[in-house]
């Protein structure tokens, strides 16, 4: 496999700017040095809470927004230099959103915001319009039926269906999905997974998934990574990740799925409290505050994202046996970590 | 308008007595000047004191609506009820202004998906929590301040003390959920109606307050009616669930019967559709075809129709009638009824 896509180090801060002669006042630290890689033809799903910095590093690896640092690498091109200019760079990238009004021109018929983006990358208009259709057939609208509409004649699982025709007109190879299912409904949700998968063979596209939702992302993806508080706690292989967690908030986080089971429903909350506040993150490992495994050592030193075996990278001191952490190594060698684990209790 | 088709679910026995809620034929009209949507078209059930109802649909299905009519939330101009409401022996539907006043928060309360909206800005958590509480029991200023501290501590909000002067904006999310929660459950209600509560909020803070809100009705012995769309949050809480589906009841039944062996067809593509295969690779997810119907031109016989792979010419004549399944498992639909069982 290639590497399609490297980000090194990305960070973001947000200043707050407030008070007399609106000095600045706080910073939100929103992506606090996020490296990753996406490898052709993979999807690498992204999961964390609000806040966690996840729409922000897709915004910054589409250029939507400039990184403070950090460097992004694209097909071996570094993004923003004289190889891989940003025209370049969005016509080989392209988004989804979650929001799939505001993502389309009101004033736009559909034919015309599909058409749109290759009109501008200097395809003649005819061709582009024949494009736009070929695109409506591909995600399962009937072109005869919906060039001719405005997007709010549209049902939300259509509009969605646009912003992916849309997404795909410039013939990218990468396409970045901003929790592109989230507002859907459950059935129609289902609908647009399937569509995602089969463009994704049929179009030999490269997946960056974003989604709060733990099943959607297990569905989709080949590689998970998972984001607390701007940094990346961990990433694996989806199997890896979701049967043997080594961060102790990848296993909060999976013990917190509500159960499917009524006889097993979940006895107790594996975290307990809400996500802090990115303006004045925890000192060390910003997990410490809800962690039941923290100790002195976690305020402390920040954990660095360490290589674990071939293909797994984890941010903890209980995976890192010099770290001085009591249960330096644990994580390794117990599936869920005790105290994470889900607690289930039958029902009366 | 159309006659509606009557669904009637029977009431599972209960040696306690009468229902808590006793809801026969409800309709819900919207109207304005360019249409009229059919939110709500025949919901009849019973819910006993201590019992958890689950309503599970999509976005449309008319679950909120149901919620806000047991409250007579809904603007009176603009809606038209239909059918009959009794809460704790009153009827609901008849209720003046004053008789709404002694029943909101003392008989019935309702917690919302967004507890920011549910909140006055510019009182602090205590004091509103207080205001109910000597409204409906007329206690004095200092034993309410007392009562909506001691609330503030059984949903766990950490250093209660210091939150009862707090502003809502000052609180996270989470502990503005548990905030609400204290305040509906002030004046110990006896029917908690919960809307969407935790769909807003992270995963790690959902299962806490799905958790809370579960212990929390075994302690007060309330009944509690939980809509959601999401079928994991249904089953953490419910004894009982219920589908909805173009503002009917499409199926009811246990959580166990109905989760394990849905019959309705749409029933089964939700869950499909909320229990995903492992992996793209293992197995494509099963959708259901189409959208949801538009409520103002719900169509004859079964709404699921258009969209349903088993669909037969009489499906588009009349709504199925009730088809008792198990006990206490009803479901509307033709493949159901007597001699179909073995198509689904």
């Amino acid at each position: 496999m290639t590497t399609l896509l490297e980000v090194v180090q990305l960070r973001k801060h947000f200043p707050i700017k407030g008070g007399l002669l609106n000095r600045q006042t706080a910073t939100v630290r929103a992506v606090d040095g996020v490296s990753f890689t996406v490898e052709q033809g993979e999807t690498l799903g992204v999961v964390g809470e609000s806040g966690c910095g996840k729409s922000t590093t897709a915004r910054l690896t589409m250029h939507l927004l400039t990184p403070d640092e950090g460097t992004i690498v694209f097909d071996g091109k570094t993004v923003g230099s004289s190889q891989m200019p940003l025209r370049t760079l969005r016509r080989q990238m392209q988004m989804v959103f979650q929001d799939s009004f505001a993502s389309l021109n009101p004033r736009l018929t559909i034919e015309e915001s599909i058409a749109f983006g290759p009109r501008v990358h200097g395809v003649p208009g005819k061709e582009a319009r024949e494009r736009a259709r070929d695109l409506l057939a591909k995600v399962g609208l009937n072109p005869a039926q919906f060039i001719r509409r405005y997007p709010h004649e549209l049902s939300g699982g259509q509009r969605q269906r646009v912003n992916i025709a849309r997404a795909l007109a410039l013939q990218p190879r990468l396409l970045i999905l901003d929790e592109s299912v989230s507002a859907l409904d459950k059935s129609v949700q289902a609908q647009v997974l399937n569509l995602l998968s089969d463009l994704k063979a049929e179009f030999g596209l490269t997946y960056l998934f974003i989604s709060h939702d733990l099943h959607v992302v297990k569905y989709m993806s080949d590689r998970v990574m998972v984001m607390y508080l701007g940094k990346v706690a961990e990433v694996g292989p989806v199997q890896a990740i979701y049967n043997k967690p080594l961060h102790p908030y990848t296993s909060g986080l999976l013990s917190a799925m509500p159960s499917l089971d009524p006889d097993q429903r979940t006895a107790a909350p594996p975290l307990v409290g809400d996500p802090p506040n990115p303006i004045n993150p925890p000192s060390g490992c910003r997990f410490r505050t809800r962690c039941p495994y923290a100790e002195g050592v976690c305020a402390e030193v920040e954990p660095k994202l360490s290589a674990i075996g071939a293909d797994r990278l984890a941010a903890c001191h209980m995976v890192n046996p010099d770290s001085g952490h009591t249960k330096a190594g644990m994580a390794l060698d117990v599936p869920v970590l005790p105290s994470l684990m889900k607690k289930t209790e039958a029902t009366a | 308008m159309s006659a509606v088709p009557i669904s009637t679910v029977p009431a599972s026995p209960d040696p306690a007595g009468d229902p808590l809620v006793q809801v026969r034929d409800l309709t819900v009209r919207f109207t304005n000047s360019d249409a009229t949507i059919h939110a709500v078209n025949g919901v009849s059930f019973d819910l006993h004191r201590g019992e958890v109802l689950g309503i599970l649909g999509e976005s449309g299905s008319g679950k909120s609506v149901t919620l806000k009519t047991l409250m007579r939330l809904l603007p009176e101009r603009k809606s038209k009820l239909g059918g009959s409401m009794r809460v704790a022996g009153q009827d609901v539907i008849a209720m003046n202004a004053s008789q709404l006043t002694a029943y909101r928060g003392k008989i019935v309360s309702m917690i919302f998906q967004e507890p920011m909206l549910a909140f006055d800005p510019v009182f602090t958590i205590g004091q509103q929590i207080g205001e109910a509480v000597i409204k409906h029991e007329g206690v004095s200023r200092v034993e309410a301040r007392k009562r909506a501290l001691q609330m503030l501590e059984r949903v766990q909000i950490p250093s209660a003390a210091r939150r009862l002067d707090a502003y809502p904006h000052e609180l996270s999310g989470g502990m503005r959920q548990r905030a609400m929660i204290a305040l509906a459950l002030a004046c110990k209600p006896q029917l908690l109606l919960a809307d969407e509560p935790t769909t807003a909020l992270d995963a790690t803070v959902q299962i806490q307050i799905l958790l809370l809100l579960r212990e929390l009705q075994k302690e007060f012995g309330m009944a509690v009616i939980f809509v959601t769309h999401d079928v994991g949050a249904a089953v953490e809480v419910s004894d009982r669930i219920a589908v909805m589906y173009a503002g009917r009841f499409i199926e009811t039944g246990d959580i166990r019967a109905l989760i394990r062996q849905p019959r309705h067809p749409y029933s089964q593509g939700l869950l499909a559709a909320n229990v995903l295969p492992g992996s793209a690779r293992e197995g494509r997810v099963e959708a259901i075809p189409g959208s949801p119907p538009n409520l103002a031109a719900v169509p004859p016989g079964c709404a699921f129709a258009p969209r349903c792979k088993y669909v037969e010419e009489r499906c588009r004549g009349a709504y199925p009638v009730a088809t008792t399944v198990a006990a206490s498992h009803t479901v509307h639909c033709i493949l159901s009824e007597a001699g179909a069982q073995s198509a689904v």
